[in-house]
């Protein structure tokens, strides 16, 4: 069966797609959840412990606390609280944490740290898988077991307001509640405010017993402008005046005899250095926990905060209202805040947290009871037993006291190592799904491969053996044999494999492809071998032969070094690093290329040049037609100088590009050109900054319009600079008053119409370029619209201080196109390399980076009144992989011109699939040796998280480049 | 057929190679604290010091640049200012090109400098020496086919593994590994010398074995 080269690429790469998922499913461990499907009752709980027959208490300890206020504020850092600053930035609190009645911990949170596992974790207890990161907006309600239910059955009356995560998590929890949306990141007053409005109403009235506030106000200034922001103190200073507020009417509130209040201080993650969060680093992960009640011992001066779990959070509080526990719960009880209680109610305590992790465990290890701590839980709890019964006696001797402190220490080391053995299996993998996703990337990987000399031939087609394939005797055999495997495998298997749970035609679907797969291989692996290599290579060059040149030899040494660097933690992270070096290098070779074209040429106008043989093709031709005309440029002199200076331009960009956006890890704290544009005293520069890129992003686009689009264009940027006014961001000259913010729906809206139109346009020139007239100009002319259609959707997403990266990426592509590409006569495949890198280059220009924390998702609510799952997500994808689209749809669009020859799109779309699968199939091996590499979750899936989008990106434009090529091969009869 | 010149060129890229040797070991005798990484700016400048003198006395005993139609003094003196004309553009080059690749522009521009300075004294002071000062020879012997003699063709190993040495020394730079060697500019430069040694013995030893294939035109 033949079939076009750029056929054949799409089929691959969408197989492929379906392989990284299955490998996803497999890699990232579904959160323990234990198999029971109802929730923890209070009849459930075991009774205490007691050796002998009779006088079981099955009486669960009383609560501790009447009123529980939990004041959790969004990014607060550890150090906002203990460090050297906090007594300038929260005084009330810093008094309370050395002077009062209260205890302090670190609280470390899990990674991601990202606010809404975080809020699940300390509901649920549980640490919620990294998937849940991907759903982070979208946050349906919350069906495990968890605090809040457990309190609204006990006919607690529940009060919120905040971040209205909380309300979509837990709806109908809420006695009284008030949510504000985090979707207006630059608004940092107004969230708070909306919160701090209820306060004293809400403190006056009695009717309440669970309050809990969610202050968003902090979060968002370090998004804005980090951590050591002027804007940080009086923020905090605020929220220090609220606690100081909740403090004193608590105190007013107590009434002799009662129980006593309990004031809860905490933080959902910390804020890195950039002010962003998401990663593992130190200051994201420690928060600082600070828990305030009259039950506790008055402290006597600073002490060093402990560290706990920011899960453990749940049961003590759990306990602490006499609620049970949360079955998933892996966090343990903090002991300090139950020590003013009687000893036996402290075993008692111990012993219910206990007995929930012991249950946890034997629900999701099948080998639980040699799990060490499992066993010291049982021997704990036989020795408590017999302590019970002592004290039932009315044995009070000194040896009864110190018998239960031992119980006591027994309790706490078998928590500890219960709740280290549940932290633990979190890392278990699905291995079988993740090796069938493999195996059947690294198929499609060696056929894209083996197929290369085919497909990069002038005949741009793939002859594939498959119906001898298929009716071949080995197929079945194949078939039957991978079958058995995976009954093989799905039987034996104890714990459940995502594989093995599809259904039986899916399942022989993927046996028989994979089968096929493998025939096909081996069969075109015997013809190749049969077939001298008497083809030229792929790569060949402009010398043609054998011999690459640099260039050739730049391109393929930096493709395997990247896929190799890789491997590495510290290049994953700074991975824009690489491409800045691959690209300047390649900017300096080809440098190099124009000098030896131009000053070569030179030299044999003079007359003095001895080997005829080499002279490039002479491009006298060329000079007359080419577009150059339209930038005024005719003469070949000018021509010349513009063709040398392309490659420093491009450089320069390049390195003012770079101090952009500082980005990574290890440097990504250096002061940036960004963050100096964003500052509100700059805002003018921004503001022109901004206005200047669009002029010169009108500039280079509209050439190839036609005047219908040009006016849409222009009035669409005219659109993007409003509405860049409007959400405040850039000053408007006629704007008076710049207090009045709003969300700028209606100006983005107008630039959405002028985006579909343009879109239109060229859709509609496309397709009567194909159905109609056979017209190569009007094809182009489409495509040209739908890239400047493009081009002005992202310039809406882009941030202000983005837009000159946007310009710049124009800018290189027109002078690269006209000057480099064209006259140096680079083939498909390395204008294909050449975009690519710069794609990807361009990718960490906009301030990308491996990391989750910088996917910038406010761009998913421009033009949005609120949250719409897909036209977010699709927002977001674009405007997150804008630079790698806008090189390829530039691609599509140079390579479809009309001078290239017609298989050049084939060979195009066959580049970028094979340059694509390469890192991928490389990688999705790479994550799987790695598995228990100490930065598998902080670093390593993140980046696979990344891959898997870029491939799924690159599948999609694969589709649209075989499209075009249909058509031009349809237009041609 | 040129066996003797290939002999000559063997030894006179030994004493080239003992001399980044001698630079490196003598100030270790003499002078009190030296270390290649600890004191990195007075290695590289001895480093660069040798290796222009070496060249510079070998070269000019050798005779191997094109000789020279005139021998007034005028001609020899502009010969000469325009020589170190040169070099110092190619500092500044190589300044330039270190900056493009993301050297901070202002904090470190001692070390970059230096760093410039090595990597010219390694590349370009050879090609003054073995080509004069005349940028047409030189876009010559980098182009494809451009070399005419052995020592053009020793002339780009040389200068191509240089250059290839330090860029290939960037690399460790993003690790995260704290070594004394990842702090700018050590490893580049490390890089670069241990690129022009390898230049050094791979010269020779490479057109030993070609010099069957290889063909010269004659000038
Ligand atoms: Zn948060
Ligand atoms: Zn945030």
């Amino acid at each position: 069966m033949r079939v076009r080269s750029s056929v054949f690429a799409c089929f691959c790469l969408v197989l492929e797609v379906l392989g990284i998922a299955l490998f996803l499913r497999g890699f990232f461990p579904v959160p323990i959840k234990s198999s029971f499907s109802s929730k923890s009752k209070l009849s459930d709980l075991p009774p205490e412990p007691f050796t002998g027959s009779s006088l079981n208490s099955s009486k669960v300890p009383d609560p501790l606390f009447k009123r529980v206020v939990i004041v959790l504020i969004d990014a607060l850092r550890e150090d906002f609280v203990f460090g050297p600053n906090g007594r300038m930035y929260m005084p009330y609190i810093r008094h309370l944490v050395e002077r009062g009645s209260t205890h302090s911990f670190v609280a470390k949170a899990r990674p991601p740290t990202v606010t809404m596992p975080r809020i699940k974790a300390l509901t649920t207890g549980s640490i919620p898988g990294f998937i849940d990161v991907v759903m982070n907006l979208n946050s349906p309600a919350l069906l495990e077991d968890n605090l809040i239910w457990q309190a609204k059955t006990a006919g607690k009356r529940m009060v919120f307001y905040g971040d209205d995560t909380w309300v979509k998590l837990f709806p109908k929890h809420f006695m009284e509640y008030d949510g504000t949306t985090s979707f207006f990141v630059s608004d940092y007053t107004e969230v708070d405010n909306n919160v701090t409005r209820h306060l004293d109403s809400t403190l006056k009235r009695d009717d309440w017993d669970i309050l809990i506030l969610h202050y968003l106000g902090l979060d968002h200034i370090g998004h804005i402008s980090g951590p050591h922001s002027s804007l940080i103190q009086p923020k905090l200073m605020e929220m220090d005046d609220i606690l100081k507020k909740i403090h004193g009417s608590l105190i007013l509130k107590e009434a002799e005899g009662a129980l006593p209040y309990l004031l809860v201080l905490c933080g959902d993650h910390g804020m890195s250095e950039t002010g962003s969060h998401g990663g593992s680093s130190e200051h994201e992960v420690n928060t600082p926990l600070v828990l305030i009640s009259p039950a506790f011992k008055k402290k006597v001066g600073m002490e060093k905060p402990s560290t706990v779990e920011q899960v453990d959070l749940t049961p003590t509080l759990a306990l602490g209202l006499g609620l049970p526990i949360s079955q998933n719960s892996v966090g343990r009880l903090i002991q300090p805040v139950v020590e003013e209680a009687s000893l036996r109610d402290q075993l008692r305590f111990l012993h219910l947290n206990g007995h929930q992790l012991s249950y946890l465990l034997k629900d999701s290890m099948p080998a639980y009871e040699k799990e060490e701590g499992y066993e010291q839980f049982r021997v704990a709890e036989k020795s408590h037993g017999n302590w019970v019964k002592l004290v039932v006696e009315g044995n009070t001797s000194e040896v009864l006291t110190n018998m239960g402190k031992k119980v006591f220490k027994q309790y706490l080391e078998a928590l500890r190592a219960m709740s280290a053995a549940l932290s633990k299996q979190l890392g278990k993998y699905d291995m079988y799904s993740m090796v069938v996703g493999m195996v059947l990337v690294f198929q499609l990987l060696l056929l894209l491969l083996l197929a290369m000399p085919e497909a990069l031939s002038s005949a741009s087609e793939v002859d594939l053996p498959v119906s001898s394939a298929l009716l071949s005797l080995p197929f079945y055999l194949l078939c039957l044999l991978l079958s058995s495997v995976h009954v093989l495998v799905c039987t034996s298997a104890e714990s459940s494999c995502y594989f093995c749970s599809l259904s039986w035609g899916l399942v022989f679907g993927a046996v028989a492809l994979s089968s096929a797969l493998l025939c096909i291989l081996v069969s075109m692996a015997a013809r190749r071998r049969a077939k001298p290599p008497g083809k030229s290579p792929s790569h060949g060059g402009v010398s043609g032969g054998w011999s690459l040149s640099e260039l050739d030899i730049l391109l393929l040494v930096g493709t395997a070094g990247h896929t190799l660097s890789l491997s590495a933690s510290s290049f994953v992270e700074e991975e824009h690093q690489v491409w800045y070096f691959l690209l300047n290098t390649l900017c300096l070779v080809v440098f190099q290329d124009v000098c030896r074209k131009y000053f070569r040429e030179r030299r044999a106008n003079i007359g003095r040049l001895e080997d005829e043989d080499y002279l490039l093709p002479s491009n006298e031709g060329d000079a007359v037609a080419s577009p150059l005309a339209d930038l005024g440029v005719t003469d070949a002199g000018s021509e010349r100088w513009l063709a040398l200076a392309t490659p420093p331009l491009t450089l320069a960009c390049c390195r003012l590009l770079r101090s952009l956006n500082q980005t990574g890890v290890q440097w990504a704290h250096l002061p940036d050109l960004g963050h100096w544009l964003n500052s509100l005293e700059h805002k003018m520069v921004l503001s022109l900054f901004a206005a200047l890129s669009l002029a010169l992003i009108y500039f280079l686009v509209q050439r190839r319009c036609s005047w219908v689009s040009k006016i849409a264009l222009a009035l669409g940027l005219l659109g993007v600079y409003s509405y860049r006014a409007a959400v405040g961001n850039v000053v408007f000259p006629w704007q008076h008053g710049g207090g009045n913010m709003s969300k700028g729906t209606v100006e983005a809206r107008f630039v959405y119409v002028f985006v579909l139109g343009i879109l239109f346009t060229g859709s509609k020139d496309l397709l009567r370029s194909q159905v109609i007239t056979a017209d190569a100009r009007l094809k182009s002319r489409g495509l040209w619209e739908i890239y400047s259609g493009v081009v002005l959707l992202v310039a809406l997403l882009f941030r202000a201080h983005n837009l000159p990266v946007l310009c710049c990426c124009l800018l290189v592509q027109t002078l690269m196109a006209q000057f480099i590409w064209k006259k140096l006569h680079y083939d498909a495949a390395q204008t294909t390399i050449m975009h690519y890198w710069f794609g990807q280059t361009f990718f960490y220009f906009q301030g990308n980076s491996n990391s989750i924390a910088t996917v910038d998702i406010s761009v998913g609510f421009v033009g949005l009144e609120s949250y719409v799952e897909a036209p977010a997500f699709f927002l977001t994808a674009l405007s997150t992989y804008a630079g790698p689209l806008l090189w390829a749809a530039h691609l599509v669009c140079y390579l479809s011109s009309e001078k290239r020859s017609s298989v050049a799109v084939g060979h195009g779309c066959y580049c970028l699939a094979l340059l694509r699968s390469v890192p991928a199939a490389a990688y999705v091996v790479l994550v799987t040796a790695l598995r228990y590499h100490l930065f598998i979750w902080s670093v390593f899936s993140p980046k696979l998280l990344y891959e898997s989008m870029h491939t799924l990106l690159t599948a999609a434009i694969c589709l649209f480049f075989t499209t075009m090529e249909q058509s031009r091969s349809s237009s041609r009869p | 057929m040129w066996d003797q010149e290939i002999r000559q060129m063997a030894s006179s890229h030994a004493i080239m190679a003992s001399g980044v040797f001698m630079a490196t070991v003598v100030p270790a005798v003499l002078v009190p604290g030296f270390s290649v990484y600890g004191t990195h700016l007075l290695w590289l400048y001895s480093v660069a010091g040798a290796v222009a003198v070496v060249n510079i006395t070998l070269f000019w005993l050798l005779g191997v640049s094109s000789p020279t139609k005139k021998h007034t003094i005028t001609y020899k003196v502009s010969r000469l200012v325009r020589s170190c004309l040169y070099l110092l553009l190619s500092c500044l080059f190589f300044h330039t090109v270190v900056i493009l690749y993301g050297a901070p522009l202002l904090e470190t521009a001692l070390e970059t400098f230096s760093l410039a300075v090595l990597l010219t004294s390694l590349t370009t002071l050879r090609c003054v020496c073995v080509l004069g000062p005349n940028v047409q020879a030189w876009i010559r012997v980098f182009s494809r086919h451009g070399a005419m003699s052995v020592w053009d063709t020793s002339l780009q190993m040389v200068v191509g593994c240089s250059v290839v040495g330090a860029w290939l020394g960037a690399f460790p730079i993003p690790l995260d590994w704290d070594r004394p060697w990842q702090v700018w500019p050590v490893s580049c430069s490390l890089g670069a010398v241990i690129g022009y040694l390898t230049g050094l013995v791979a010269a020779p030893a490479w057109i030993h074995w070609h010099r069957k294939h290889l063909t010269y035109k004659i000038k």
